[in-house]
């Protein structure tokens, strides 16, 4: 102790105590950031062509989490009954293969080529059905109702997903993502299979109609305008909020020090 | 050119409002100046464009829930149902020109009139301008503020849309968990069953003609009482607790004060040119079957909505009624204890050290230790309740698991605060005894010196006399009646047991403080004979030590 | 440049010689009440002299004694407020640009449609921003530079009243006390309390009709035996058949009300599939003691009120893989396996099981309606069943 007293005056005495206080934000902050385990989903799905070459990338990528035969591991569920359409999200997106073990797995870079991808989903459909992979025309934006899309939207995806798609917290780590980088694509294969802790919304619940018309609605919104100025993340009140404290209250304590400065008074 | 004014309309106007003389007392007002009694005109003149902007609005926002079906200009929303308030504030946003404009300054304003009640309130509180003769002010600054609230409340929630309707059940909910008036609350503020057809309207009135009339009538007496009595003034040459130094009304403050308002319009107005808030047509009509993750209200109700988040599931029922207190608990404790505290305090405050003087001068914080501390308590207190009201949102973007968001706010509501206290009396102190090291030894120059002894010093100077006046002797709190000096540790008979004893107590916390005159209140204070009276004192200058007597003695007989 | 000792500030010499300071007098260079210029050395004219000699300024006869200004009629820096003064014309001159700009940018922007609301915000909002900011800064100059700094001291009188202004006041308050009567006259004090108080008292009573009074309203909703689920948005009726995805979920509302929000606000219910086996009917299996699921459930399809126990938000955030619904408001979470028990957060009470059943054509209705009340707890509310 003492020796650290008699050195507080030491020039870098300062810039020890910010570290330290760096250091010790910071292991804070790494203690609570969750790093949960993987949730497991299971689903049924169907059967398509490219098998030969799905097995091998399959073998390649997917079978040391899901089993040789994709019956499942304890780090990977079964794949079997899943469907094309699973496989092409999971993977399009980026989230499969995984690169770790998390509570949820982000989007992130996409590692295989549509090709490579429609030939996995072809071979998982083969093992044992599931939802297939929707055509051009189920995910057509032509003709679609964006405000039966906006009703629909917050009446059973806004919870998680946010009024605008800008995601929402789930427990234990896991989050419901933002909804602005997936394709029609994308969206309407994650309704239909719901990954992860996502429900599962096959097309006699939401039919595909209507799925078209969420799309809609998730599309047009994201790349809507912000009449208003800079949106400050779609976020809502939380952002408004630090603007108004952060932006505004400081900008008019700002004013008042210049309006109120002293007029050339030295100080001591 | 002023002649003629004068001789005109000047004339015309005295010889019917007898002006001459209270008019130009009314020039001739001295107000001081520092940048901190700015922040309550900046609530102030959010009020007015709050006003002046209200009024555009009021001109097209329809208070009715007759729904409607939507075919406007955001086609997006096209053919969906939706009440007329949120159709006639899609319209205003996108059908009238500078309709948007107007209502995010609106809102903005808003936002920033709460704020800087936060901050004025604030400043009062920490240099003690709550005092008397001020405590009317205080209370009513009180009032205000929780009309402010209510206000803001009712403003976001006016148009219809689904994140502050999903705030407006949540109101309902509270209001109905309620003990036995609960139900009938609620159902008489809703015209019925949630969500009714009344509400929107019912707000409307409130926010429009009822509050802004008690706004108006409060901010009136509020400023009236403050010129009355005059505006405190910070420590500093020439200024006593008997005089006010600073520029005329006319024309230095008018000037003065008309240029910030107009930084305030300026500020408000460019946040709503940059930065988009509350738009509506992006949460949608109000449904009471819809909402949205990260639904959070207006800041300024986020410490209410983090006490309910983080509130145990504690509830009682007994002979076939609920007490819910999950639910009314943290509705009324938090802001119920804030602002009882806060109201009483500057009545405990005269109790537990008997001053009975008026008080002109501000406090620097520093000065008055455990009131500062206890401050920065009950303010982090507010921030951690406020902070727990976003604690989805806090989750989905630091990555931290949700629950794990709320038990920390379990604890730290607890456990900040009380570390607010002691870190904040630490540092005032410590700053008291910088400022007294400062007093007693003047400024180091740098220069070393060896006496024809041997031994060396460092040459100090004076202060200025400017530094000097602002580190004086902060009026030491006049002992509680009975006690003279010299017999401080003898409490008087009235003081010896019961309630008089705990306000000994009290008392020896509240002022406790680093005496700015070495003489501390037990004889022997922290730095009390000058320990380091080796120093020389060479270039001290003779103001140091007369001074000290000087002040010390006008404090201690004040 | 100045000398206070005479009292003269520059700008001493114009005609009307300082508003605030009343008559000039004293130096040759002063001037008195007359528009006549003077020269320095002319004597005074004759008017003003007598043979007696001027009168001491002060004195009986003579002039008042010379008004000090209180205030200084030119800034110190004098240099500095010629720039200055330039520095704020300009921004009066960009305030003024602004201004018109503002009304030119009402006019030419239209709006009508997001895109053009956008353009229309922007350069109403940056003309608008521009005018204030720029009148504000250059009063402030004007007042920083232009104006010379003053320290005037005013004198704070004690506000408590003089001993005889109080005398006074307790004199005429005594007086009129006695001459209202009020005091003397208990009766007529205590009728016109009396009476006041009713007055008081009416505005409340006037509340009264405000609403209706909550009797038994809260405790039932609109679901009744018959009553078809439908898939709110599209508004279908459901069959199982369709709803047949294990870990599907979806909103229903009961046929007949999708448009009644205040029915809605305590009806509507989410629907949830599960897997064989995966829902507990029983407290066989629990490791803890608690609810369970009733046996209201349709092909495992569990149906449970929506509206959060804790203050009515709808609790729709289903996880499939943990089970647990969570109220995105202020995260109660319940198990939808174990009748959605609270299991986190400051909910008290589960959410509420509607009794389901399928009718003769095949789709999801309700067997009666729920066994307790729905949503947030209220006093005359009982214990949960």
């Amino acid at each position: 102790m003492r020796a650290i007293t008699l050195r507080r005056r030491h020039p870098a005495a300062g810039y020890a105590v910010v570290l330290l206080g760096l250091l010790l934000a910071g292991l804070c902050y790494a203690a609570v950031t969750s790093v949960g385990a993987a949730d497991a989903a299971s689903h049924s799905v169907t059967a398509g062509p490219l098998i030969a070459e799905g097995r091998s990338i399959f073998n390649q990528e997917c079978s040391s989490c899901h089993g040789e035969f994709a019956q499942g591991t304890p780090t990977g569920p079964s794949l079997i009954g899943v469907g094309s359409a699973a496989v092409d999200f999971q993977v399009s997106t980026g989230r499969m293969p995984a690169k770790e073990l998390a509570a949820e797995q982000p989007r992130k870079v996409v590692t295989l080529t549509p090709q490579q991808i429609r030939a996995l989903a072809a071979y998982i459909a083969s093992l044992g059905g599931g939802p297939a992979i929707p055509t051009k025309a189920e995910v057509s934006q032509v003709g679609a109702n964006p405000g039966l899309g906006q009703q629909l939207f917050v009446a059973d995806c806004a919870q998680c997903h946010g009024f605008v798609g800008q995601g929402g917290a789930l427990t234990y780590g896991k989050f419901a993502p933002a909804l602005t980088k997936s394709t029609p694509r994308q969206i309407y294969e994650a309704m239909l299979t719901g990954p992860e802790a996502m429900p599962v919304f096959n097309d006699t619940t939401i039919t595909p109609q209507q799925k078209r018309d969420i799309i809609a609605y998730i599309t047009q919104t994201r790349t809507e305008p912000n009449p208003g100025g800079f949106s400050l993340g779609r976020v809502g009140p939380v952002t408004e909020g630090l603007v108004a404290f952060i932006g505004l209250l400081l900008f008019m304590v700002l004013a008042a020090l210049w309006i109120t400065a002293k007029q050339g008074k030295a100080h001591d | 050119m002023i002649d003629r004014a004068l001789s005109g309309t000047g004339n015309w106007l005295d010889e019917r409002f007898h002006g001459a003389k209270g008019l130009r007392t009314f020039f001739r007002k001295i107000f001081p100046d520092h940048w901190t009694f700015l922040l309550g005109e900046i609530a102030l003149y959010s009020f007015i464009i709050l006003l002046l902007t209200g009024t555009f609005l009021a001109f097209f926002f329809k208070p009715s829930m007759t729904e409607v079906v939507y075919h406007g200009v955001y086609t997006k929303l096209d053919g969906v149902k939706m009440s007329e308030a949120y159709a006639s504030t899609l319209r205003i946003s996108f059908d009238v020109r500078g309709g948007l404009l107007i209502r995010q300054i609106h809102h903005w304003a808003a936002d920033l009139f709460v704020a800087a009640i936060l901050a004025h309130m604030l400043r009062i509180f920490f240099t003690g301008a709550y005092r008397k003769p001020r405590e009317v002010n205080w209370l009513i600054g009180l009032v205000l503020f929780t009309l402010a609230l209510l206000e803001g409340l009712f403003g976001y929630s006016l148009p219809d849309d689904l994140l502050s309707g999903a705030g407006l059940r949540i109101t309902q909910g509270v209001l109905q968990s309620i003990p036995i008036v609960g139900t009938y609350l609620s159902f008489f503020l809703f015209g019925g069953q949630y969500p009714g057809h009344s509400i929107i309207p019912r707000m409307y009135i409130l926010h429009v003609l009822l509050i802004p009339g008690l706004f108006l009538a409060l901010i009136g007496a509020h400023l009236f009482i403050m010129f009355h009595q005059k505006h405190t003034q910070m420590p500093g040459k020439g200024r006593t607790n008997t005089n006010v130094v600073g520029a005329p009304m006319y024309p230095y403050f008018m000037a003065k004060t008309g240029a910030f308002f107009l930084f305030v319009f300026a500020a408000v107005t460019l946040a709503s040119t940059f930065a988009q808030i509350n738009p509506i047509w992006l949460y949608g009509p109000y449904n009471p079957l819809a909402i949205s993750s990260g639904s959070q209200p207006d800041f300024y109700m986020g410490f209410l909505e983090g006490s309910l988040r983080m509130m145990p599931a504690w509830q009682w029922v007994v002979f076939g009624h609920t007490f819910a207190f999950n639910v009314f608990i943290p509705a009324l404790l938090p802001l119920g204890l804030i602002l009882t505290a806060a109201a009483f305090w500057p009545f405990l405050e005269q109790w537990i050290t008997g001053d009975k003087r008026e008080h002109h001068v501000n406090d620097r914080p520093r000065n008055a230790p455990t009131r500062t501390a206890l401050g920065m308590a009950a303010v982090s207190f507010y921030g951690v309740l406020w902070a727990e009201g976003a604690n989805d949102v806090i989750a989905q973007h630091l990555d931290i698991s949700l629950y794990t968001v709320t038990w920390i706010a379990r604890i730290a509501v607890f456990v900040v605060p009380a570390l607010a206290y002691i870190i904040t009396k630490r540092i005032c102190l410590g700053l008291q005894r910088k400022d007294l090291h400062l007093l007693e030894h003047g400024v180091e120059t740098g220069i070393i010196r060896q006496l024809p002894s041997g031994e060396f010093i460092e040459e100090t100077r004076p202060l200025s006399e400017e530094a000097l006046a602002k580190l004086a002797v902060p009026e030491r709190l006049p002992l509680p009646a009975g006690r003279t000096d010299g017999e401080e540790d003898v409490p008087p008979p009235t003081m010896r047991r019961g309630v008089g004893r705990v306000k000994a107590r009290l008392n020896k916390v509240l002022t406790e403080t680093v005496p700015m005159n070495g003489h501390g209140p037990n004889g022997h204070g922290p730095d009390g004979h000058g320990a380091d009276g080796d120093h020389a004192r060479a270039a001290l200058g003779p103001s140091a030590d007369e001074d000290h007597d000087a002040e010390g003695g006008s404090g201690e007989h004040g | 440049m100045t000398d206070p000792s005479t009292g003269e500030w520059p700008g001493d010499n114009e005609p009307d010689g300082g508003s605030l300071s009343g008559q000039e007098a004293g130096g040759s260079a002063g001037n008195g009440p007359t528009e006549r210029r003077r020269v320095i050395g002319t004597p005074p004219p004759a008017e003003a002299r007598s043979m007696l000699g001027t009168p001491e300024p002060g004195t009986p006869g003579g002039p008042p004694l010379p008004r000090r200004r209180e205030l200084p009629a030119d800034p110190q820096d004098m240099p500095g407020a010629r720039r200055a003064e330039r520095v704020v014309v300009a921004c009066f001159v960009i305030a003024t640009l602004a201004g018109l700009g503002f009304i030119a940018a009402y006019l030419i922007f239209p709006v009508h449609s997001v895109l053009l609301v956008q353009h229309s915000n922007l350069a109403l909002g940056l003309t608008m921003a521009l005018t204030f900011l720029a009148l504000a800064a250059g009063v402030v100059i004007w007042v920083r530079r232009l104006m010379p700094v003053v320290d005037l001291t005013e004198a704070r009188k004690p506000l408590r009243s003089s001993d005889e202004d109080r005398a006074a006041f307790v004199e005429t308050f005594e007086e009129g006390a006695e001459a209202s009567q009020f005091v003397k006259r208990p009766m007529l004090r205590r009728t016109l309390i009396a009476a006041t108080v009713p007055v008081a008292i009416a505005p409340i009573i006037l509340l009264r009709d405000l609403g209706p009074l909550p009797r038994t309203l809260l405790d039932h909703t609109v679901w009744r035996k018959g009553v078809r689920l439908l898939n709110y948005g599209a508004n279908t009726q459901i069959r199982p058949g369709d709803f047949s995805s294990p870990g599907g979920m979806i909103t229903v509302v009961p046929d007949g009300y999708q448009d009644d929000f205040n029915a809605l606000a305590k009806a509507t219910c989410i629907i949830i599939k599960f897997g064989p086996g995966e829902l507990q009917f029983t407290t066989a299996d629990h490791p803890v003691p608690g609810k369970v699921v009733e046996n209201w459930t349709v092909d495992n399809i569990v149906a449970y009120s929506k509206i959060c126990t804790h203050v009515g938000c709808p609790a729709a955030l289903y996880e499939e893989t943990t089970h647990h619904i969570l109220c995105p408001c202020h995260q109660s979470t319940f198990d939808a396996v174990r009748g959605a028990e609270v299991i986190f957060g400051p909910a008290t009470r589960a959410l509420p099981q509607l009794p389901m059943t399928v009718d003769a054509q095949g789709y999801l209705v309700a067997r009666h309606d729920f066994t307790e009340p729905v949503g947030p707890s209220f006093w005359e509310r009982g214990p949960s069943t």
